[in-house]
């Protein structure tokens, strides 16, 4: 892990100032960044503190409100539907995250041996990533809900389209999940790939190492930065996820795929719990954070143990 | 541990090699590994197949078979139908247009703001401020999902420019980091030059960097372009008049509508994939290596 070490070193010297000292920079700096920063803090920011102010009221989205104090946060821990929507969504977040980032890495490791048309299969692979997920899952809904129960007549649970199975219904929507992420995620591992040096191998197979060996000594330590980066990108969004269970199940069946996303946009918007479920997008956004703090610190920890 | 305090993104990408490592590779080709991955890409391609052979069938032919055999006769009129139904000249204009403006917006003032940052980035007020849009990116969607409906309301931008707005503005704390590196790393002689010339700080940056930033800029405009076409909850939560429905949005209101008639609703959503994948597939190695240039600096 030598080598990241004294890269990153490198970066923290090039990064100290460039120009001399003064108090001030020109105006025309000033000027470059005011309006985006208040342009910023006007519909992202101000948007955050007014849902972080109402989410201690009791605002139903319309009419008057009272103070209640942190009554909100009290009643989502004690809500069966919002333990449900974590549930869910971590059920679903963590299973995508590790089958993308398997099955991404094994594809990159794939395409970065020499085959024969290489740069037409990443094409391919690239592909889902143009495609937006709502239409997709559309055509994914139809595969389950027509096309397997007649394909696969013998296997029960896709014999009675499993998108209204309240046991299997997370399946598919891994599956789409799984299907449009590695797009991404494949580009990223092979430009990790690439920054291997051939001679680390040449070296290792003279030294008699193997296939597993050489990807478990070598090409796994090497790009472990890739791996952390798309780690914590793929739980972080997959948290989130919102368009996939629309498209296929749209929470159901009852609320057996209900993500976090889909109860807030729900109850925010057509349930009167506007200042209810901006309580619980708070805790998501608390949630999010620690998840991804914890993420990164354990994966940077293994990386350095190599 | 010293490693913990430097963020990976700044580490990696440094020891890049040139991506086509083709010439220098005398490797035997590996066949069982071409095999592999050949299969692979089906799965890739099952969907996208699908989509095309469903939406060229006659319902009846839909109704017997499990869908994936080849259409007998192919029936044009799903796409009339849909055209119609989805009304898809407003709903291609809406989302053509809230694209093409949310990428050249963002391209013209993200790349300034970055640029300011990136030069002035040792002053206490350019790195609070550069660390202020960087948290923003902890920040999930949902949080702010209620009220920024509520404000955009407010303030009559319920529609496509509202839209546009948007994501120009949430773009920032993506696109500041990505130009921001790359900034960082043009040498200060090539403005100076322009300013010993009497060239003002906008000149220079109109004149010296923007022109420099062409690799970049391609890798923002691709993001966004993708992000803002495809996006769907931001112009569900977002957008009131059925007139300014974009087509991921119109595909949705549609699929509630019209649930059985599979074979117009299929060529419906080829309709609303279709022309980002005739432009990835002209420029496909240009979109890969865009991307693959923000993610890694």
């Amino acid at each position: 892990m030598s080598t990241t070490t004294r890269t990153a070193r490198a970066t923290a010297t090039e990064a100290a100032p460039i120009a001399p000292k003064k108090r001030l920079a020109l105006p025309t700096y000033y000027w470059m960044v005011w309006p985006a920063v208040i342009a910023f803090a006007f519909f992202h920011t101000v948007p955050v503190l007014v849902g972080l102010f109402f989410s201690f009221t009791n605002y139903a989205g319309y009419g008057s409100w009272n103070f209640v104090g942190f009554s909100n946060y009290v009643n989502l821990f004690r809500d069966d539907r919002v333990l449900n929507a974590y549930g869910f969504s971590f059920w679903f977040a963590i299973l995508a995250t590790i089958l993308t980032n398997v099955l991404s890495l094994a594809i990159a490791l794939g395409l970065n041996a020499k085959i024969v048309a290489r740069n037409f299969w990443r094409g391919i692979f690239f592909v889902p990533y143009v495609l937006a997920i709502l239409i997709v899952g559309y055509v994914f809904q139809y595969l389950f809900s027509n096309s397997l129960p007649k394909i696969l007549a013998s296997i029960p649970v896709f014999r009675d389209n499993i998108l209204t199975d309240p046991t299997w219904a997370w399946l598919p929507i891994v599956l789409l999940a799984v299907w449009q992420s590695c797009a991404f995620a494949i580009i990223i591992y092979l430009s990790g790939l690439q920054t291997i040096p051939a001679e680390l191998y040449e070296a290792a197979s003279l030294d008699g190492a193997g296939a597993w060996k050489q990807f478990t000594a070598i090409t796994f330590p090497m790009i472990g930065a890739y791996f952390t980066i798309n780690m914590v990108l793929s739980l972080k969004g997959f948290l989130q996820v919102f368009d996939h269970v629309v498209a296929l199940t749209n929470g159901g069946p009852g609320t057996a795929t209900e993500s976090v996303t889909l109860l807030i946009f729900r109850g925010g918007f057509s349930g009167g719990e506007f200042a209810y479920q901006t309580a619980n997008a708070v805790i998501f956004f608390i949630v999010i954070t620690l998840v991804s703090l914890i993420q990164f610190r354990v994966l940077q920890r293994r990386e350095a143990d190599f | 541990m010293t490693t913990t305090t430097a963020t990976p993104v700044t580490t990696i990408g440094k020891k890049r090699r040139s991506p086509g490592r083709t010439d220098d590779d005398t490797r035997p080709t590996n066949w069982w590994v071409t095999a592999l991955i050949a299969v692979c890409s089906l799965t890739v391609l099952i969907p996208v197949y699908l989509a095309v052979v469903v939406a060229l069938k006659t319902p009846d032919q839909l109704d017997q078979g499990t869908g994936f055999e080849l259409p007998t006769s192919i029936r044009w009129e799903n796409f009339a139908e849909a055209w119609e139904r989805t009304a898809f000249p407003q709903a291609l204009l809406n989302t053509a247009l809230i694209t093409v403006f949310a990428v050249i917006f963002t391209l013209l003032s993200n790349s300034v703001v970055a640029y300011a940052l990136a030069r002035q980035l040792h002053r206490p007020f350019f790195k609070g401020v550069y660390f202020y849009f960087l948290a923003a990116l902890f920040i999930p969607f949902p949080i702010i999902m209620l009220p920024v409906v509520k404000q955009s309301a407010l303030l009559n931008l319920d529609n496509q420019l509202g839209l546009i707005i948007l994501y120009t503005v949430f773009g920032l704390s993506l696109n500041v980091f990505i130009y921001t590196a790359y900034i960082q790393s043009i040498p200060l002689e090539l403005e100076e030059a322009a300013r010993v010339d009497g060239a003002s700080t906008w000149g220079v940056f109109w004149r010296v960097i923007f022109p420099l930033l062409t690799p970049m800029n391609a890798t923002v405009g691709i993001l966004t372009c993708v992000w803002a076409w495809n996006d769907f909850i931001l112009p569900l939560v977002v957008l009131t008049s059925p007139d300014a429905r974009t087509l991921p949005l119109a595909n949705y209101v549609f699929q509630g509508q019209f649930n059985t008639d599979y074979t117009v609703a299929f060529a419906s959503y080829l309709m609303a994939m279709a022309p980002l994948l005739l432009v990835y597939v002209f420029s496909q190695r240009w979109v890969i290596s865009g991307v693959t240039r923000g993610s890694i600096k």
